[in-house]
This record gives structure tokens, sequence and C-alpha cells, in this order.
């Protein structure tokens, strides 16, 4: 151990936590506040183009017989914006949230497996490369971003649009995988010493729960889109062909498996999000935090038994519909009790109205709306009426985008200045806010009338007789108000990274440890690791708070701890920059390309694959840097 | 204006469905209004005794506020648990009294096969007579239950008439039931609610509901083959309409077209609308079809035809007397 | 005298046609089938390599997929079976009897053949019968594997739809 001031201990810091410079540094970062900051970026464009795909639709559909886009492009349109929202936005950004935040609040310096979420976000940014790949030369997919079969079947959609998103999947499960794997190790075994699993934040129990769910869910879509539609439609196999003795019903069921948890693993973050924003802003701990913890868990769980909730005019006997219509009113009770700690908190702690609250007060308007449309449409009856029509696309955009979006805008203006140093426009926040509020209820408000009218979903175009036109124009004026929401937001953005406030490394006056370090942080999070002695480290009395000596500087060192207790137990090195994670994605990321075309180059990505991951798990000695 | 509402009743399972909605709206929307008020209250009573809280210190209120929000939360929650399971029990028992158990025994069984993108209908019936044959219309007569036995001859469709039922998918290789009744005569249009490519949006259904005497006249009538052509013009229309692809997948009961491809023509005249529901049946709209149907309908799988204009006013005199 | 003047005259109509001689054929006989589909491979004087009349289809994943759909539709499988044959020849072969290059079956389809091969053309339009070449070019493996399905998703024969069963009822 060597003896050191503290300013020598931050330059030895910086040292062994920088990457190389050049282009083949920036492949070979390792560190989870840039790839966390790439995820959130990444997704962000996605965003807007799946934005800009839905502006599309509103404007063809704001005039009934309009002829702005034929049927084939309305039907690519909504599938790319379907894929492009559901897998090349919601989980990602909320992964990046994840990544960047979790170390930082569990007082620690990295992710549990560095060069794993180098490799997650590569395959992320290659799928979605591949999939606007595709777009571009035409192999565009048409059938609706759960593609079912025989639709997406090799004979009625010919060509490569279908093969590219069944494989675009590949690559977004296996990233969202990756980090689900990090995040759940690195919240159990790698957090400041004291932090026993009852003083985490509520953030890190949501991205728990939403990783667990992960590793159950995510291979169920591998499988009915990559294994057994790919399949169907490449290699001739007959999963879902009733001829050979297939069913399509078989994708619903594996789909929806995935697909029903697919929700709640976006949504769940953003809880976490919530009671982040709420606790800095009302200067009190959530409430109820175990039943808040319990809640969340029991919601990853009951989210499994809900699948066949997306199946009821199939059919399928009376008794096992029953069953999921129980369940899926029953998840309103985890969600319920989390609303009402939330309003409890609310009740008592001390309101500070800032744009990151405006976002929180919207998620519970517009999430409890679309909650309650979930309770409808979870009864048997009213749901074979308002299946399949505009009256579900507006309910789950109240969900996703109040449940899911609105608290990830708080989040963005909460967490931007421990990302960037400066404070957001408060006031051109709250205008972000109202405009995206207004223009949101604006566009789904009236779709909900729409679909109890008989709009069904996914219509390219409608006659003028049906009387859809003047809510569909409404919907289309909301969804331009929504943009220019948008156009706020990025306005304040791009002005504050500029101009803005410069802030401390505590604005809000929070109590977890992610406010703890200067904003933005050092490569390196804590100059010492802390020691926590109870739920809001930083709320505690200052001669109270400790922190960890003794490390070593000099290579990337950081502390493992128990699981239930964070009694310390070992140190642990992790790896340095590398630039393996990015081959050996580049190595899958073009055989499983390739594939699609010609089957032969699934071999040609496990043999490059296999190549990066040699060099990956090449052994080693700890880097260390010279003092 | 067309009324295709689900909340719009014309018949007994679409009624009980309105009522469950409507209870809905009033219990779901006052729950709604009373979590915003609970909501916002803390906006206008922000300083109400909170003075004494001492979070400035502990940033916990203190423990007897915490038991009452306790207290609160634990009733809130019990509340929320009793309305989910009576909302369980609502909808189970709606759902069984509207179609539980089995059809019933006096019901008029319609085979519906959904295709890309148009509704092949056969009504069934012990005599093998009277089984019937038609496509994208359907009447029905008032007062009685109608089964309806349904599958797909390619993709995944849906057959929904909003004003009588919820949907029902229509599978290949399986088949699905559903019944309901009309029980207000009137022309109920429905819509296929299941994504099947890309016409989906131009594959409806016409159901006339009537009374039985009607109904029964309108079997009688469409049960017979189509009327042998009465003058020298529909007998060239009919001449063309063999000896051209038509019959490759049309049927006309009467002539030698039998094909099932496409829809059944026999009394195509006796149809409000074209191309199931896309055009309204005037000899303009047929002829419109006929020389290029990718024009209203593009991607459906009808073949274009390139018909002389000598040969398209007799054919469409022909397709007109199909009545 | 009268009598062998007629009788004459009569002979001479008999046998007018017959032993007419065309020196020089009128302009209408003097074209030249270069685009005729050629069922040989041989051709007097060498062969030279022209390019035949080519599939505006081929290559074309949606054509296939249509030609898989009018194969079923106009019921070429009733004597064709999938490709196997039945009454019909298969269609999946090397040895052609009237050629399997494009043009050939362009010609097969249009005309009909001895035997019993209806001849379509008058009633379905050319681009339906270019669909249908192209799916019988990728049975054979003619066409790019990229844009050929791997499967039908009617393989089985079995009792079919529901459509085929008088008074209703399935499987």
């Amino acid at each position: 151990m060597i003896a050191r001031t503290m300013e020598e201990t931050r330059d030895v810091l910086s040292r062994t936590w920088s990457s190389r410079g050049g282009l083949a540094g920036w492949f070979s970062i390792t560190t989870h506040q840039e790839i966390g900051k790439r995820y959130i970026t990444t997704a962000f464009i996605f965003l807007l183009i799946g934005g800009i795909e839905a502006l599309l639709m509103r404007l063809q559909l704001a005039r009934p017989d309009n002829t702005l886009l034929s049927a084939q492009r309305y039907n690519q349109i909504f599938t790319l914006h379907g894929t492009t929202m559901m897998f090349l936005f919601a989980v990602p950004v909320m992964e990046g949230m994840g990544v960047y935040l979790v170390p930082l609040m569990l007082g620690t310096r990295n992710v549990a497996f560095p060069r794993l979420n180098a490799f997650g976000y590569w395959m992320y940014l290659m799928g979605g490369l591949f999939l606007y790949a595709g777009t571009f030369s035409n192999s565009i997919p048409d059938a609706g971003w759960f593609s079912y079969p025989p639709l997406s079947g090799p004979q009625f959609s010919p060509g490569k649009g279908l093969d590219v998103w069944g494989q675009m999947i590949t690559y977004t499960e296996i990233s969202a995988m990756c980090v689900a794997v990090e995040l759940i190790v690195t919240i159990f075994k790698m957090r400041a010493p004291g932090m026993s699993l009852h003083r985490i934040p509520m953030f890190c129990w949501a991205m728990l729960v939403q990783s667990f769910m992960v590793l159950f869910a995510m291979p169920a879509v591998m499988l009915a889109s990559t294994v057994m539609l790919v399949n169907d439609r490449t290699i001739g196999t007959h999963f879902m062909n009733p001829a050979e003795g297939g069913d399509p019903l078989l994708y619903q069921h594996v789909f929806w498996f995935f697909g029903h948890p697919e929700v709640y693993i976006i949504f769940i973050p953003a809880l976490g999000m919530v009671s982040s924003i709420l606790e800095a802003n009302t200067q009190r701990g959530i409430f109820g935090y175990s039943a808040m913890v319990l809640s969340l868990v029991a919601n990853g769980f009951i989210a499994f038994g809900l699948w066949v909730h997306h199946m009821f005019a199939t059919g399928l006997p009376q008794i096992g519909e029953a069953y999921f219509t129980t369940a899926s009113m029953m998840i309103g009770i985890t969600s319920g009790v989390q609303i009402f700690c939330w309003l409890a908190t609310l009740w008592t702690g001390r309101l500070r109205l800032t744009a990151a609250m405006h976002f929180v007060f919207g998620f519970i308007f517009i999430f409890v709306l679309g909650g309650l449309t979930g309770i409808m449409l979870a009864s048997i009856p009213f749901d074979l009426q308002a299946h399949d029509t505009f009256f579900v696309v507006a309910h789950f955009h109240y969900v996703l985008i109040g449940g899911a979006l609105f608290p990830l805008f708080g989040g963005f203006h909460y967490w931007f200045p421990k990302f960037n140093g400066r404070l957001l426009d408060e006031k051109l926040g709250k205008l972000t806010f109202w405009t995206l509020f207004l223009g949101f209820n604006l566009t789904f408000f009236p779709m909900h009338v729409l679909g109890l009218n008989g709009m069904t979903r996914r219509i390219y175009t409608y006659p003028a007789e049906m009387g859809w036109g003047p809510a569909n124009l409404l919907a289309t004026i909301g969804a331009l108000v929504i943009a220019l929401g948008g156009i706020f937001f990025i306005v304040n953005v791009l002005r504050s990274r500029q101009s803005g406030a410069v802030s401390d490394n505590n604005p809000w006056k929070a109590g977890t440890l992610e406010w703890e370090p200067a904003s933005p942080p050092e490569k390196y999070n804590f100059e010492l690791q802390p020691v926590v002695t109870g739920r809001y480290p930083l709320w505690e009395a200052p001669e109270k708070r400790a922190a960890v000596t003794g490390m070593r500087e000099d290579r990337r060192e950081v502390i493992v701890t128990s699981v239930m207790d964070g009694v310390p137990q070992f140190r642990m090195v992790l790896p340095g920059s590398s630039i393996w994670p990015f081959l050996t994605a580049l190595g899958f990321g073009i055989g499983l390309a390739g594939s699609v075309v010609w089957f032969s180059w699934y071999f040609v990505a496990s043999a490059l694959g296999m190549f990066g991951l040699i060099g990956w798990f090449w052994p080693y000695e700890p880097g260390e840097i010279e003092p | 204006m067309i009324h295709q509402s689900a909340i719009d009743a014309a018949g007994r399972q679409a009624a009980q469905i309105q009522g469950l909605f409507w209870f809905f709206i009033v219990l779901l929307g006052g729950i709604f209004l009373i979590v915003v008020a609970l909501m916002l209250g803390p906006l206008f009573c922000r300083h109400r005794g909170l003075d004494r809280e001492p979070l400035e210190q502990t940033h916990t209120p203190s423990i007897e506020t915490e038991r009452k929000l306790t207290h609160r939360v634990g009733w809130a929650t019990g509340l929320t648990v009793l309305i989910l399971l009576g909302l369980v029990v609502l909808s189970v028992s709606t759902g069984r009294s509207i179609s539980g158990g089995n059809p019933p025994a006096n019901a008029l069984t319609v085979e519906i096969v959904g295709n890309q993108w148009w509704w092949y209908i056969r009504y069934l019936n012990e005599d093998a007579s009277r089984v019937l044959v038609t496509a994208n219309e359907m009447h029905i007569p008032i007062g009685r239950p109608i089964v309806i036995r349904g599958s797909s001859h390619d993709v995944i469709h849906s057959f929904w008439i909003p004003n009588l039922h919820g949907k029902r998918d229509l599978i290949p290789s399986h088949t699905t039931t559903e019944w309901f009744q009309a029980d207000h005569e009137g022309r109920y249009r429905g819509q296929c609610a299941e994504f099947c490519g890309l016409q989906h949006a131009h594959m409806a259904l016409w159901v006339v509901a009537e009374t039985p005497a009607q109904f029964d006249s309108w079997m009688d009538l469409q049960l017979r083959p189509a009327p042998a052509p009465s003058d020298a013009v529909k007998q060239k229309g009919q001449r063309i309409f063999l000896d051209h692809a038509c019959v490759l997948c049309h049927a006309i009961r009467g002539t030698t077209a039998a094909a099932e491809q496409a829809p059944d023509l026999t009394h195509l005249a006796s149809r409000s609308t074209i191309g199931a529901g896309t055009l309204p049946n005037t000899r303009g709209n047929l002829a419109d079809w006929i020389a290029d149907p990718q024009n209203s309908k593009p991607g459906n799988h009808m073949a274009t035809v390139a018909l002389s204009r000598e040969d398209m006013p007799p054919l469409l005199t022909y397709l007109e007397s199909l009545k | 005298m009268r009598i062998a003047a007629i009788g004459f005259c009569l002979f001479a109509l008999i046998g007018c046609e017959r032993d007419r001689r065309e020196l020089r054929p009128a302009p209408t006989r003097l074209a030249i089938f270069k685009d005729a589909a050629r069922e040989s491979d041989l051709q007097p004087g060498g062969v030279h390599s022209e390019p035949q009349v080519q599939n505006p289809y081929s290559g074309n994943a949606y054509a296939i997929s249509e030609g898989q759909r009018l194969f079923s539709w106009y019921n070429c499988a009733g004597c064709h079976a999938n490709g196997g044959g039945g009454m019909g020849p298969p269609l999946i072969k090397d040895q052609w009897t009237y050629g399997g290059q494009p043009a050939n079956l362009f010609d097969t389809i249009v005309k009909g053949r001895p035997n019993g091969m209806p001849s379509w053309g008058g009633r379905i339009p050319e681009y339906q019968v270019w669909q249908l070449v192209a799916y019988i070019r990728s049975l054979n493996h003619e066409e790019p594997v990229t844009a050929t399905p791997p499967r039908s998703d009617h393989i089985q024969q079995d009792s079919g739809t529901l459509m085929n069963k008088p008074g209703g009822g399935t499987r």
C-alpha cells in the first residue's frame, strides 16, 4: 500500500479508469457511464425515427380515403414503428439508464461484467442497423410488430423483410440478456459495504426485478421469432404450418409469453425512476418501502401469468381464459399499492414542483387512466369488442407512454445534471411537459372512442361514411403537438449542454449515492468507495459517513459484498478496456445478418464469434498502471 | 353515416357487453377522478400540518403520520382487491350468460371462412338442397340465435360485427365458434379485425337482420340458380364470363362455373357492395372493378383481365341480371 | 368439243393449287421467328447464343409467391400434384419434353401440349403466366434461393378446408 495524497489518488484513479485514445480506444471502452450514455443516445435516435414513422401514419389517417401512403407502405411503416419503439427504444433506454445509474447508486465503480456490457451495446447497435439496412434495401417487414403466422410465414410474406425482422430480435434480446445478467450480479454482489438489500434504492430494486424478468422472457421471443418463424421461412420447418401438424396459435402463445412481460420490462424501471424523483422532490424517503418492493416483485411474477389476454378472441376454452382474466385484474393490485404509496409520499413530503415532478404527476394521471382501461380489457366480453381496435391502441399508448415515457423524461430532467454537469432549463422543461401532456391526450384519448365505434387497428385507410374522420384529425393534430414537445426537449438538451446553469454534485438535495460524486462523475465514480449505514446515505449526518480505504487505485479494483447484508467479502479486479467485445459482436453480427440470406452463415457467425471470444477470454494479468 | 359501433347494440350479446362497458366507465371513471383528486391535493394543501413534521432531520415524518398512512394505504389496497374480485366475478358471469355452454338448439348455423380479403359464407342445413353458399353479405332473421363456425383458408382473420357481438378469430386449421342474436332489424357493417395483409383495411362484411319471413324469402331466392340470360346481350355477357379467366375462380350456379377460389357470384346483383364492402354495387363501380381491380384494392388477388370495349357492356348487363 | 373443254378446265382446277410454284413468296411470309421458344438445343449451321425471351419476374419473391398461389387456384396440382406429377408429368426434373427454359414454359402454358395440357392462352393474362413460370422454375432451384419460399403452407394433401365438405364440418 502506497501512501498518497487525495490529489495523487485522483490522478492515479483517472489513469486507471481511462481508455486509450483514438478510434481503437473508443471501441474498447468498458466503463459503465460511457456505455450507459451510448445506450441512451442510440435509443433516443430510434425514438425519433419511430416518432417520424408515427407521424407518417397519423398523416395518412388524418382524412378518410387518404392517398399519402400506399397500403404496402403503411403496413411497413406501422410494423417499423412498433418494432423500433418496442425493441430498439423502450427496452434499451431503460437498460441504459440502469447501466449508468445502478453502479452509482450502489456505491461501486462499474458493473460486474464490463466487457459483457460493451458486447451487449454493440449487439444492440448492430441489430438496429441491421433492421434499417434491410429497410434501405427494400426488405421491409410489413406484418406488424408481432408478425403472426401464417401471414408472416413463407407463403404469405415473400421476400426477406420478415427474415430481417426475426433475426433482428436475436441481436436486441442478446443485448437485453447481457445487461440483465450484469445488473443482477452487480446489484447482488457489488454494493457499498453496509448496504443491505433493505437499503438499496427503489430504482435498483426495479432494475433487479426487471432483469430477472428479462432472463425469463427474452428466450421466449427468440424462440418464437428466430427459431420458429425464421426457420419456417428459410429452411422449411413446420412449427406453424397446420398442413404438417404445426399450429399458428403456437407462435401466439410463445410470443405473448414474452410479449406481456415485455411491457412490464419496459415499465418497471420507470417505476423505480418515479420513486427516485419523488424522494428528492418531497425530501422524504418513499412511504412503504417494503410494500413497494413486494409489489414490484409480485408484479414481476404475475406478469408472466397474463399472456393469454392477448388471445381472448382465438376461441380458447372459457375456463382457461377466465384464469387469465383474474390474473390480469389482480396485477392491478400491485400497481395500485405503488400508486397509493406514492400518493402517501406526496401528501407528507415537502413538495418541490420541479420539471421532473411535472412528469411524475403526468405519469400518475396518464398511467392510471391506461391501467383502468386495462382492467376493462381484462374482462373477456368487453375485450371481444375492443380487441384489435383503436381502443387497445389507446390503452397501450396510455400505459407505455404514461407509464414509461413520462417517468423517463422526468428522469432525464432529474438526472441530466448528473450526466452533464449542467441543469436543464426548468421553464422549458415545464413547457415540454405541458406540450407533451396535452398533445398526448389529444392524440390518444379520441382513439378510445374510435375503437368503440368500430375502427380496427392496422388499416391504412377508411371510408368517409364511417364517421371516423374528425377523431382521426384530432389525433393527428395531437401527434404534431407531441412532436413539438419533442422539439422543445431537444432544444433544451442542446442549449443546456452548452450554457445551462452549472450544477454541483447534488442540485436536488437527494439522499441516494449517485449524487455524491461530482456532476458529471469521474470515470471511477467515487474517490473512496462509500460505506453506508442507512437507506439514504446523503441524508445521514456527515460524521456518520464512512468510506473504504486500502483499495488499490492502480488497477480497477472493487469491493464484493454479500447478497443480503452487504458485508464486504473480497476485492475483485475488473478488466480494463478491451476491443474484444466489439470484435465478438461484430463477428456474431455479420454472421447472423448473413444467415438470413444464406443459412451457412450461421457457421460463419459461430466461427467469427468464437475467434472474438477466444481473444476475450485469453488469460491476462490484471492491468496495472504505473503509480 | 354507418354506425359500426360496439356501443350501439342491436342484439342481446352486444347489449350485455354495452351494459358492462357503461358500468366500467362509471365505476372506473369514478376511481380515476378520486385518484387524480388525491394526486392534485398536495399541490393545494402543501403546508398544512407539515411544519410540524421533523423532515429536515430525519427525512421521515413522525411515527403517527406513518401509522396513519399505513392504515389508509391498507384500506385502499383492501378496497382495490375487493373491487377487482367483484369485477372478475362480473366479467366471468357476463361471459357465461352471453355465450356459456352449448349453442342454443334452434340456432341457424353459418360457416364463415376468411380469405384474403373476402368472406366465404355457407348456411348449413340438414337438408343438403338448402345449403347456401354466398359471399361478403349475409342475411339473418332477428330473434333467432346465429351460430358462426369460423375458419380461414389462408391467414388469420377475425369476424366482427360490433353492433351484434364481439369478435372471433378465424384461424386456419381451427374451427372457432360464437353465437349471437340480432334483436332489431337493420343493416350492420362488420370488418375483419385481425391484420391479414395488404387489404385488411378493405375486408368488410354486411349483415342484414330482417324478419323471419323476409329472411325465408331471401333464402329461397338465393338458393335458386342464376337466372338464365333472357336476351342476346346477356347471353353474350355470359359467354364472355365463361370464355375469360372469370370462370377459373368464380362460381355462378346454373352455369358451368363452379370454382370456389373467389366470391360466389350467383346473386351478385342482390348485394349492396362489391369487393367485400370496398365499393357500392353500381354499374360504374363494377366496370371499374373488372377493368382494373388493383385500382380500388391494390394487392387483391383478382386477375386483371383485359376486356375489349365491346365486351365490357354485355358482361356488365349480364352481371346486373344476377339478382 | 365443249365437253372436252369443260373437262379440261375441271382437270386444271383440280391441279391448280397443287402445282402452283411460288417462286417469290409474299412479304408476309418472310418473317423469321427469332423469338420462338426453341425446344431443341441443336441449330443448323452451329449454335448461336441468342438470348431467349426472359422472364420479367425472375428473382422476384412476390411473383414466385403469386405463382405458388395461382398453381393452387388454377388447379395445376390436379395433374401435376405439387410438382411431383400424377396424371401429368412432374414439373421438377432435368429433362423437359418441350424445354425447361422460361420461354418454353411460357409457351407450354399458353399453347397447351398434346395428351392433356390445356391451353391457357386467352384465359389468363400474360403476367400470371410469367408468375407461374417463375414458380415452376423456383421448384427446380433455377430461381435465387433468397426469393424462393422453402415450403408451401399446404404440403400435406389432406382433406382440405371446410370449403370442400358438403354440409359443413372440418377435418
